[in-house]
């Protein structure tokens, strides 16, 4: 009867939105009288998996066959809907990501499940199963009932405040039948910016738009960045423009960021812009035009040059 | 090659949501509705690969007969014929049913759509449709060529890409650049009055999720200005203020 949460890793580490997904399962546990069990696949540190226990798993169950050492949404997604059966599981948790969105999907046409994506909130249990999730790209919440036995939940980035609990988990070995269906796809190349901060996980983004000028004045941007730890990111005319890749372009046709501050240089704030970023807690605008709409959903704004504004910003941390 | 691309009707990038009758339907007033953006692309990619190696493009909807302007202009974009489900397409679960019951009665080699409808953004049918056909699924892909029976794709991951290949069928949920929109010409807009577009019932009447209500965000509070030349205050203010960093 147990809650299942889908574990992803990154460097031999819990990732972040993961740890949340855990603390998050073991919270909707809690509510329906029952445990977490989280469910991590590919190898792993056993040590580390334990540490699912301290933000509320009393199990994981691990598959380790070296077949899966490599993410692959299939795969992985059959490897999680055995482990539901197992378990017993009705409700399964994952955070969202882009191996994430590739299993929620093919989990749900197994298990014929009820799917929610972009969750926000704890499920309202009183009459039924109530989540809320985020639609329009941010613009609006619906309030959406899962009505199939199963449920399957995609949370968002900061959902649920952590707290940790100081748990071990108990780690048990799972090796449910594969499938060669799911080994079809061949990746043939990955290329992946090392060391940076991941946007979709991060806490804090700075994010630049067609106000920087061109692409070789992003040193400014990425120095602010860096002295806060935070990712880089940049509007849609900026990545349409080659200056910066896709994977940096965050609004209603890119990537949706939920991060803790999300400060914007030189971006005007048109509505698909907004759509993607309006559920950071705090918003910063630097704009140079007093008139920006961007201005009118900010927290805290900058009417100045950013070419002389995210210099200074930037000093201003490291003198922190 | 017969290629199967799925689309919605949704509300225009730009719209302002609001809701009616106490927060439980979205207000249509003034709404424009377009084909979904990244449904868009997916449909731009395949009448390139109908140009450049001959394929048939089928177009699909699930929806009521206020998509059919939408589907229109898919056809005069260059598909050549059209299916309508005539449903609301409230539930992925649902939508997926529809459209994997198509495929299996017509057995495309590619079948695309957006990486997600910009209503819902869920962002699952790709993967239900696949699960229920027993193919693999494939999103968001950002470059799709296809020789003889394989398919190269490119993929985006989080801070990166990644390539792949696969033998076809598929299921691909598209994003850009996988091509550039198309924007239909006189004589498409002509021909696409004359196309066919098939009207057919739904297939069962199950769905798994149902939306009780909306609710718009809260406001944000009045935005606090900072003078350029006190730019430093703002770091202090994040600090100990919004206690974000």
């Amino acid at each position: 009867m147990s809650v299942l949460v889908f574990v992803e890793l990154d460097e031999g580490k819990i990732k972040k939105s993961s740890q949340e997904a855990i603390f998050y399962g073991a919270k909707v546990a809690e509510m329906m009288g029952t445990s977490a069990t989280a469910v991590v696949v590919g190898g792993a540190d056993q040590g580390e998996l334990a540490t699912a226990g301290n933000f509320g798993a009393t199990k994981v169950l691990h598959a380790a066959d070296s077949k899966l050492n490599e993410p692959n949404g299939m795969a992985y997604a059959s490897v999680v809907a055995a482990a539901a059966q197992q378990e017993g599981a009705k409700v399964v948790v994952l955070a969202k990501s882009s191996l994430a969105d590739a299993m929620a999907a093919r989990l749900a046409g197994k298990l014929k499940a009820g799917l929610a994506a972009n969750v926000i909130d704890l499920p309202e249990l009183s009459s039924g199963f109530r989540v809320k999730r985020s639609i329009y790209t941010g613009k609006a919440f619906a309030f959406t009932d899962l009505t199939a036995d199963t449920k399957i939940l995609a949370i968002k980035k900061n959902t649920i405040e952590v707290a940790e609990t100081g748990g071990s988990a108990s780690v048990e070995a799972f090796s449910p039948a594969l499938n060669d269906g799911d080994f079809g796809l061949k990746v043939t190349n990955t290329e992946k910016a090392t060391g940076d901060v991941l946007l979709p996980e991060a806490d804090l983004v700075v994010s630049a738009g067609r106000g920087l000028k061109g692409p070789e004045n992003w040193g400014i941007v990425e120095d602010l960045a860096r002295a806060l730890g935070a990712a880089t990111a940049c509007s849609k005319p900026v990545s349409d423009l080659d200056w910066r890749p896709h994977h940096e372009h965050v609004g209603q046709t890119g990537i949706k960021v939920s991060p803790n501050l999300y400060i914007a240089a030189g971006i005007s704030g048109a509505i698909q812009h907004l759509a993607g970023v309006n559920s950071s807690k705090v918003l910063v605008v630097i704009n140079k035009d007093p008139e920006a709409p961007f201005f009118k959903s900010a927290d805290y704004g900058i009417v100045g040059d950013v070419f002389e504004v995210l210099p200074r910003l930037t000093k201003a941390v490291q003198a922190l | 090659m017969k290629i199967l691309v799925c689309v919605t009707s949704v509300p225009d990038t730009t719209t302002k949501i609001t809701f009616t009758d106490n927060n439980t339907k979205l207000n249509k007033a003034g709404v424009q509705y377009i084909t979904g953006p990244y449904d868009d692309y997916a449909l731009a990619r395949a009448v390139e690969l109908k140009e450049q190696s001959g394929a048939s493009v089928t177009v699909l909807t699930v929806g009521e007969v206020d998509a059919e302007p939408v589907i229109r202009k898919c056809l005069a974009i260059g598909a050549d014929d059209a299916i309508r489900v005539n449903a609301d397409p409230a539930d992925a679960y649902f939508v997926a049913e529809q459209i994997a019951a198509i495929a299996k009665e017509n057995n495309y080699d590619l079948i695309l759509m957006g990486r997600e409808s910009i209503d819902y953004n869920g962002g699952q049918v790709h993967g239900i449709v696949a699960e229920m056909l027993g193919i693999p699924s494939i999103s968001p892909v950002m470059k799709l060529d296809i020789s003889g029976n394989t398919a190269k794709m490119t993929r985006e991951i989080e801070g990166g890409k990644e390539d792949l290949e696969a033998n076809l069928p598929l299921v691909l949920g598209c994003q850009e650049p996988i091509a550039e929109w198309k924007i239909p010409n006189m004589r498409g807009i002509m021909t696409a009055r004359t196309k066919p577009l098939k009207v057919v019932q739904p297939t069962g009447q199950e769905t798994l999720t149902k939306v009780a209500s909306y609710e718009l965000p809260a406001p944000r509070g009045a935005v606090k200005m900072i003078p350029a030349d006190q730019a430093e205050t703002l770091i202090q203010l994040l600090r100990t203020e919004a206690k974000v960093i």
